[in-house]
């Protein structure tokens, strides 16, 4: 909402503040801005200047010479190529050595203004410059029509040599208010003055609306309302001018509309448009001759219908859309657009001005069926207090007066079927006192209130409270509250910290998820944090099966693209993409992974919230990279979540991965967290990268090694109490064997027949070589393990270890066919 | 014999002298006073002498073992204190050449932000909750009440999944959530991504991550909410920190409010980061509406309570200095790496 500080001054006082400081203060009081904009604060030395001569250019064909009057002996040469001017015109002169605001045709804005100097075009000196209203500092949008394309000429009398911009009183602020959608009462001028009143301590004034009403007749005996759709249209008042002359609107109204950003066109169009933007009311103005029997009528449009709006483009209107009709077609979609069929036009004479209350939704849905947003419409949609409507009327038909721009007839034409009023509400001194945290007297607020144009009745500690209907955000105490605490100021409220206590905490699930980063993080990987909503194409790219859950996706029903469109359910192929992403900026080794959400089709339905799992993903490449490695951290992770039985078990059929680097990770389960029945829960995947998959990410040939693990059933595994074991008190011995294999025997299989001969004395089993080559025949491997033997209570004897040790080498032979090798 | 001691004596002293190694020393050690070394040799002898030249050889014998046992001693320190001497200057290392590279990997920025700002929460006696990232559009609107009409409820805002669900937009929904599970008093912050239909550019992301809080008891007012959200502010950007609060409009408080900070860049005296304002905003809040605590069933009357909710990357470009909010999903690693 832009409001100039001039205009604002013809409702309320305010000469005296600094705009700095009415800024500062309308923030604190609750209006928020966006900018603060001086207007021609770099204009100097622009000059009023009448064009006395103009001459042609003896070398251009395209430039004239002109001799322009600024108030000085002698004439000033200035040359310029613009076609509209003419002797006798009054235009602004930007001498040699002054500064314009705005940038040069077809330049960039300078900063501090642009600078005119004299200069020869062509061989003849100008002596400085004529100038556009751009050239000003106007925006395009909002420069009249009639010198849009050319010099600014002025329509009213200056004095020659006059500072142009303290003549046409140029220099002012311009405020951006930034509203909140709470408060469409703020989206006029009238509402900014009730705000700085309020603000300020002042009084302000309405605008004026006493009529003459010097037209022959009544409203009434010109046009008849009907309201069909009482639902939609809450109100329609019509005013009608007869005698109307279409002008130029006076250089005032045309700087208010100006700086409040619109374009002044002609007077009729201008007036309607400044008093939209006074009381927030829009208004529609028609001519009457194009009203068929003079009446209109307020209902919805026809199955099919296509009218043609003022913009001169033809619309499809559906039968919800409320139009605004006469006897036999329809002139304007309400609240939205008028239709050329019915528009003001340079002849017109009699005109019917139309201050009607439509439903916002209603409003709303049509402007968006047809991707049409007005003024009006955006006004509408916000909501609009119905009792504007008269004033707004009057306040037309004030300024067709002053401006002698026709005669008003008598009386309004108001169909207003179910007036609103204020809703009258009891709020209380000490709850407003005890939210705030503050103790001030009732006497205090009742003045805050009524700054704010709220009638305060009652006595005591109740204040009956009773707004103007315009505030139609004030239904409740808590609305009252924010009043009262905003005009005393959020500032001046005291700064204490709640008296409870609480502990704090959080849950089990999230201390792990942070455990979990701190471990990974420790062991040298990276976070990365990628979106929750990705390409269903993603699980394609990693070669997930055509059947398999996770193409079960959870999908948008409005995304922004397909890449974007679907819930992920897992995060491998983010990962993949993360990596590419690094792999193709150079980064030669990345070790990463994501702890997130993955999201999945609840069981109950879809008309139930998804099941969200957390997932890790743990993707890695570069020289550190590689199986063990990553089968390593995931084991340290396990461990430190206080997971011991887990199992890697072989896995060739996972598309992602490579079949013969590939394994399914499990935890065995404990009974209490059977699932299913399953005696192991399966828990996820790990392996290299299959090659087609690294080649969909433009990573050909690149080893990759990814795992992900469902994190919320490792949660359900996880034992992160501590308990100490105490120090073994007898010394341990261990035996060393290297064991002859074939190749397919899996080194998790010898483990699994030695550790299950024993649960006495063998304490630990580990793998210290695999060896193929010289001296092992072909198709065989030779494993060599080191066995730690040690009894809790006793030195062990060679005997004792022998014991156990040849049967354990007895199982070997017998179960897996390991020979023992000589060492 | 006295001679023959002595010429030992002097024997002794010049091997020493000569010996330069550790092994030297102890064959010098060896010769002369191992078990058949010369001087134990006679020490040996002594006892087929007479008790007369037996005191008086032995007297002189010791002296002898005495003092060229001292000598090897004093010889074996010097050569030591040699070797050691070498092997030190030998062993010289060139203390600047680069350290071995152990890397600790290092979390999200936005990880590291949540983490940062619920720290000061948990400080100050405040638990972690969480909501889902899918929820219902009873939970994101209805229930903080957001009017039918509201237009972020429009598909331009907010992505659907179905009429009723939605990504969530904001982390108020745990709100609604914890006030239909907990019984005040409450004090709760709840972190995590919420998502808007914004195309993404330097400073938009439709997925993004915020930080809720919520506080309702028995006589909280709206200083203690300035309090609470002042001194998180102190924390979190320093004890210099100043704060201003705005009156603003959201639907779930009443009154609002939106907390500036005067600006940790410059101190408050205007520059690039604060758009020569001197304050930057940093977060939403007000008091409960009463409408959202009657979702929970909480008896208004008795019970008030503050909210508040905190843009997550905006508080961690503004602390450090990333200007574009696209890096944090783009997962450079030498993005990553800066976070240590």
């Amino acid at each position: 909402m832009l409001v100039p500080i001039e205009w604002l001054n013809d409702y309320i006082d305010i000469k005296d503040i600094d705009t700095k400081e009415f800024c500062d203060r309308m923030i604190l009081s609750g209006s928020d801005l966006e900018t603060c904009e001086y207007f021609c604060e770099e204009m100097e030395n622009v000059l009023v200047g009448r064009i006395e001569k103009i001459e042609k250019h003896p070398d251009a064909d395209k430039l004239v010479v002109c001799q322009i009057n600024v108030g000085q002996e002698e004439p000033v040469q200035i040359v310029t190529g613009a076609p509209n001017v003419f002797e006798g015109a009054l235009v602004p002169v930007a001498m040699h050595k002054s500064r314009i605001p705005g940038p040069l045709h077809g330049k960039a804005k300078e900063e501090g203004g642009t600078k005119i100097t004299k200069g020869k075009l062509r061989g003849v000196t100008s002596y400085g410059m004529l100038c556009s209203a751009e050239e000003l500092g106007f925006e395009d949008k909002v420069v009249p029509v009639a010198h849009r394309d050319g010099i600014w000429i002025l329509e009213e009398e200056y004095e020659p040599g006059a500072d142009f911009a303290e003549a046409l009183g140029l220099k002012q602020a311009v405020v951006d208010f930034d509203i909140t959608p709470n408060r469409p009462d703020c989206l006029a001028m009238v509402g900014m003055a009730r705000e700085a009143a309020a603000t300020f301590d002042r009084t302000f004034t309405y605008p004026d609306t006493d009529l003459e009403e010097a037209g022959e007749g009544q409203a009434s005996d010109f046009v008849s309302v009907e309201i069909k759709n009482p639902e939609n249209c809450k109100r329609y008042v019509a005013r009608v001018v007869t005698d109307v002359k279409i002008q130029q609107s006076p250089w005032w109204l045309q700087k208010r509309l100006m700086y409040a950003g619109m374009r002044p066109i002609n007077n009729i169009v201008d007036i309607t448009n400044f008093v939209m933007l006074e009381y927030g009311q829009p208004i529609h103005a028609f001519d009457i001759r194009q009203i068929k029997d003079s009446k209109i009528i307020v209902e919805n449009a026809s199955l099919g219908e296509v009218f043609t709006t003022l913009d001169e483009t033809e619309r499809k209107l559906t039968p919800e859309m409320l139009m605004i009709k006469d006897a036999e077609r329809s002139v304007a979609i309400a609240g939205v657009m008028g239709g050329l069929n019915s528009e003001i036009e340079e002849d017109t004479t009699t005109i019917v001005i139309e201050s009607a209350n439509f439903n916002g939704d209603s409003v709303r849905a049509t402007s968006r069926k047809l991707a049409l947003r007005t003024e009006a419409s955006g006004r509408f949609e916000k909501g609009i207090d119905p009792n504007l409507c008269e004033a707004a009327a009057d306040r037309v038909c004030k300024l067709i007066e002053m401006l002698g721009a026709g005669k008003v007839c008598k009386g309004r034409v108001d169909i207003y079927p179910n007036p609103e009023s204020a809703k009258t509400i009891d709020i209380r001194v000490d709850r407003i006192n005890k939210v705030l945290g503050i103790e001030i007297s009732r006497e205090e607020m009742v003045k805050y209130l009524t700054n704010l144009e709220i009638k305060v009745e009652g006595e005591g500690n109740i204040m009956t409270v009773t707004p103007p209907t315009i505030r139609q955000d004030l239904v409740a105490e808590e609305d009252y509250i924010e009043e009262v605490a905003r005009l005393y100021g959020y500032d001046k409220l005291p700064v204490t910290l709640p008296k409870g206590n609480c502990e704090s905490g959080m849950s089990y699930e999230r201390s792990l998820r942070d455990l979990t980063r701190e471990t990974l993080c420790g062991m040298g990987l990276n976070e990365i944090q990628t979106y929750s909503f990705v390409s269903p194409r993603g699980v394609d790219k990693v070669r997930i099966d055509e059947d398999s859950w996770e193409r079960s996706f959870v999908v948008l029903t409005n995304p922004l693209g397909e890449e974007n469109s679907v819930m992920r359910t897992i995060l491998t192929p983010n990962m993949m993409e993360v990596l590419a992403r690094n792999y193709t900026r150079n980064i030669d080794s990345v070790m990463a992974f994501e702890l997130g959400n993955t999201f999945m089709e609840s069981m109950m339905g879809p008309d139930q919230l998804p099941d969200e799992q957390y997932s890790l993903c743990i993707g890695m490449y570069g020289k550190d990279a590689d199986f063990f490695t990553l089968k390593g951290i995931v084991e340290e992770l396990l461990t430190i979540l206080g997971i011991e039985d887990y199992k890697f078990t072989a896995e060739s059929e996972y598309g992602v991965y490579h079949p013969g680097r590939c394994a399914r990770i499990s935890i065995k389960s404990t009974k209490d967290l059977l699932v299913w029945g399953h005696e192991v829960d399966e828990i996820g995947i790990m392996g290299e990268v299959h090659p087609d998959v690294a080649e969909n990410y433009g990573m050909d040939g690149v080893r990759i090694y990814c795992c992900e693990i469902m994190f919320d059933t490792v949660v359900r595994h996880a034992n992160t109490d501590i308990v100490y074991k105490p120090l073994p008190k007898y010394p341990s011995t261990s035996r060393d064997i290297a064991l002859l294999v074939e190749e397919d025997v899996q080194v998790g299989d010898i483990i699994d027949v030695i550790k299950a001969e024993d649960d006495t004395i063998l304490e630990d089993v580990q793998l210290f070589d695999v060896y193929r080559g010289k001296q092992v025949e072909e198709g065989k491997k030779s494993v060599a393990f080191t066995l730690t033997y040690r009894h809790k209570d006793k030195t062990l004897t060679d005997e004792d270890v022998a014991e156990v040790h040849n049967k354990v080498l007895d199982a070997l032979k017998e179960k897996i066919n390991a020979v023992l090798r000589e060492m | 014999m006295q001679t023959q001691l002595n010429n030992i004596l002097q024997a002794a002293k010049e091997q020493l002298a000569n010996a330069a190694t550790l092994a030297e020393v102890n064959d010098v050690r060896v010769k002369y006073m191992g078990k058949k070394g010369e001087v134990t040799q006679i020490l040996k002898g002594m006892g087929k002498l007479p008790p007369e030249e037996k005191k008086e050889l032995g007297q002189a014998a010791n002296k002898v073992r005495n003092e060229i046992e001292e000598l090897i001693n004093e010889k074996m320190a010097e050569v030591k204190a040699a070797a050691k001497e070498a092997q030190f200057k030998a062993e010289k290392i060139d203390v600047t050449e680069p350290g071995k590279v152990v890397k600790a990997g290092v979390k999200h920025p936005v990880t590291l932000t949540i983490e940062e700002i619920s720290k000061v929460f948990m400080n100050m006696g405040f638990s972690i909750v969480e909501g889902p990232e899918v929820e219902t559009v009873f939970n994101n609107f209805d229930g903080l009440n957001a009017g039918p009409n509201h237009p972020a409820r429009d598909p331009s805002d907010t992505f659907y999944i179905s009429d009723d669900i939605l990504l969530r937009t904001q982390t108020s929904t745990v709100q609604v959530r914890t006030l239909q599970k907990e019984e005040p008093p409450i004090k709760v912050i709840a972190p995590g991504r919420t998502f808007r239909c914004d195309t993404p550019d330097a400073t938009h992301s439709p997925m993004f991550h915020q930080l809720e809080g919520l506080v309702v008891d028995e006589g909280i007012t709206m200083a203690d909410l300035k309090g609470t959200l002042d001194s998180f502010a102190k924390q979190l950007f320093g004890p210099e920190t100043k704060t201003k609060f705005r009156p603003h409009h959201f639907p779930f408080t009443e009154p609002s409010a939106e907390m500036d900070v005067s600006c940790f860049k410059c101190g408050g005296k205007g520059c690039r980061v604060c758009k020569g304002s001197g304050w930057i905003e940093i977060l939403g809040c007000g008091m409960v509406h009463p409408n959202v605590l009657k979702v929970g069933d909480v008896d208004t009357e008795k019970y008030t309570g503050f909210a508040f909710g905190i843009g997550v990357e905006r508080v961690a470009m503004l602390k450090y200095g990333v200007d574009d909010i696209r890096l944090f999903y783009e997962n450079d690693m030498r993005f990553i790496n800066q976070f240590k």
